[in-house]
């Protein structure tokens, strides 16, 4: 699965299964500022990430997504690092 | 000595099996319309019990953000529609943070709570292990949160609390917030109460209890309230919430006074986890206790707990007689979940709600599937049609699991 696919991927979660709003998610867009994903809907989208993608995304790694561009390169790295 | 503060309310709102506003609810109980069905939330072909009264074609996304719908139980649901309609209805609106929010304040009594969310969390624990609950379980499921989520969306920042008394939450929280504004700790109090309790779990522990009716076939003449051939409770579901106010405080904004809170009465049976105190003393009691808060000797109609299970409504009629002796037989007394079924959590509100507008209507709702009489319930039970009358005064009454007797005495302006 390359970038665009993942990328494609995790809209499709964000929008489909934690109802976020699918015209203000872009790349640069910040969870918690621009999406009001609070402090528990980041751990559930973390929990919905590792479901999605069965990857393993541990705490200290999860504290740095803040925007979708940096869960896309998270999992980009996963998949294909 | 300074008056009492007196509680008058102001606003009704309503999500039920016969509706989903207060209106359509109303209409169909002044029709006698049964609320019970096939239940279709969930797979019912291991159960002892398929039918319920559930609150049919309720479609969370038209009322919340899809975002929201996620993070909130049925449970809270039913209770944030109902008390939306009942702030709008009281034409209420609060700035936050200005000195009326913080005045203002609310108590929705349940049963359980968010008992879905539970079932389901417990079943991700044990499938999926603990890395999988979710963040919003806990939030979701405490029996609190409706009370919260109330607080949360009017901006009431005084007392808000929760009633947890099983079948007679409700009533409790009713009668609660009333006194809370009389001691004046609050001058508006939003208090009802909610369930969704239709669950898997819930309905079949209710039926291995010996609670549910087994009439399967016949979903909608489960409910018989103090008919001889009643077998047991019709599980419902739903919401009902009263916006309750400090008198001279509505008076002065200009709100139409739907009816006093006058009485409020408790008693505890003290007897029996689930079965009442035969002979009915304790549930006396709270009526009597009641009627001396709102300073009356009798009323003209009750709302009855009447949940169509052998032992309730025999009790419960022997209780009427003993408060209200030979007056008992002139007394309407009508059981409105022989329509509702039972909504738990939500009855006692429900019902408060039906005797408020039945007063102000001059109509009583009626007791349906009522066909053969029962030696032992030998009261006016208001038979199958809704009947005019001029009611100045009601009682509703709740009884809940671990012997919890409340009556609430409502007057007319």
């Amino acid at each position: 699965m390359d970038r665009s696919a993942i990328s494609a991927k995790l809209g499709e979660l964000l929008v489909n299964e934690l109802g976020l709003e699918e015209d203000k998610i872009t790349e640069d867009a910040n969870f918690e500022q621009d999406l009001e994903v609070d402090s528990l809907g980041v751990v559930e989208l973390v929990m919905a990430m590792e479901d999605t993608f069965g990857v393993k995304i541990p705490d200290e790694e999860a504290e740095k997504i803040h925007t979708v561009g940096e869960a896309i390169d998270l999992l980009n790295g996963k998949l294909n690092g | 000595m300074t008056e009492r503060r007196r509680v008058v309310v102001t606003g009704l709102g309503a999500i039920t099996p016969l509706g989903h506003t207060v209106d359509e609810t109303w209409s169909s109980a002044l029709a006698g319309t049964p609320g019970g069905g096939p239940i279709t939330l969930f797979d019912t072909s291991d159960h002892r019990c398929r039918i319920a009264a559930e609150v049919k074609g309720f479609d969370p996304d038209t009322h919340f953000d899809k975002k929201d719908v996620r993070r909130l139980d049925r449970c809270s649901q039913f209770t944030l529609v109902a008390a939306r309609e009942a702030m709008a209805h009281a034409g209420l609106e609060f700035e936050e943070g200005s000195d009326e929010s913080w005045r203002a304040g609310a108590l929705i009594g349940v049963g359980f709570g968010g008992m879905q969310t539970f079932i389901d969390e417990i079943g991700v624990l044990r499938d999926r292990g603990p890395d999988r609950a979710s963040p919003f379980g806990i939030p979701k499921l405490i029996a609190n949160m409706p009370s919260g989520l109330v607080s949360i969306e009017h901006h009431l920042l005084g007392p808000v609390s929760c009633t947890v008394t099983a079948c007679a939450a409700s009533a409790n929280a009713i009668g609660d917030a009333a006194e809370i504004i009389r001691r004046g700790a609050a001058d508006v109090m939003v208090a009802g109460g909610a369930e969704a309790g239709i669950t898997d779990y819930a309905v079949a522990a209710f039926a291995n209890a010996k609670a549910l009716t087994g009439r399967n076939d016949d979903p909608v003449g489960a409910s018989r309230p103090f008919d001889a051939d009643r077998d047991g409770f019709l599980i419902g579901e739903g919401a009902a919430v009263l916006v309750l106010e400090e008198r001279s405080k509505a008076e002065a904004r200009g709100a139409t006074i739907l009816a006093e809170v006058a009485g409020y009465g408790m008693s505890a049976d003290g007897y029996h986890m689930t079965l009442p105190r035969p002979g009915g003393m304790g549930a006396a009691k709270a009526m009597q206790s009641a009627l001396a808060d709102a300073g009356l000797e009798r009323v003209d109609y009750i709302n009855a707990h009447g949940t169509s299970t052998p032992a309730n409504d025999a009790t419960e009629t022997a209780a009427i007689k003993t408060v209200f002796g030979d007056e008992a037989h002139s007394i309407p007394v009508s059981s409105t979940k022989s329509m509702t079924g039972h909504m738990l959590g939500g009855a006692g509100a429900i019902e408060a709600l039906f005797s408020i507008l039945a007063m102000r209507e001059g109509i009583l709702p009626p007791t349906i599937n009522y066909e053969t009489p029962d030696p032992e319930c030998d009261l006016d039970y208001v038979p199958n049609e809704a009947r005019k009358a001029d009611a100045a005064s009601a009682m509703s009454n709740s009884f809940g699991f671990g012997g919890h007797n409340v009556a609430l005495v409502l007057t007319r302006d």
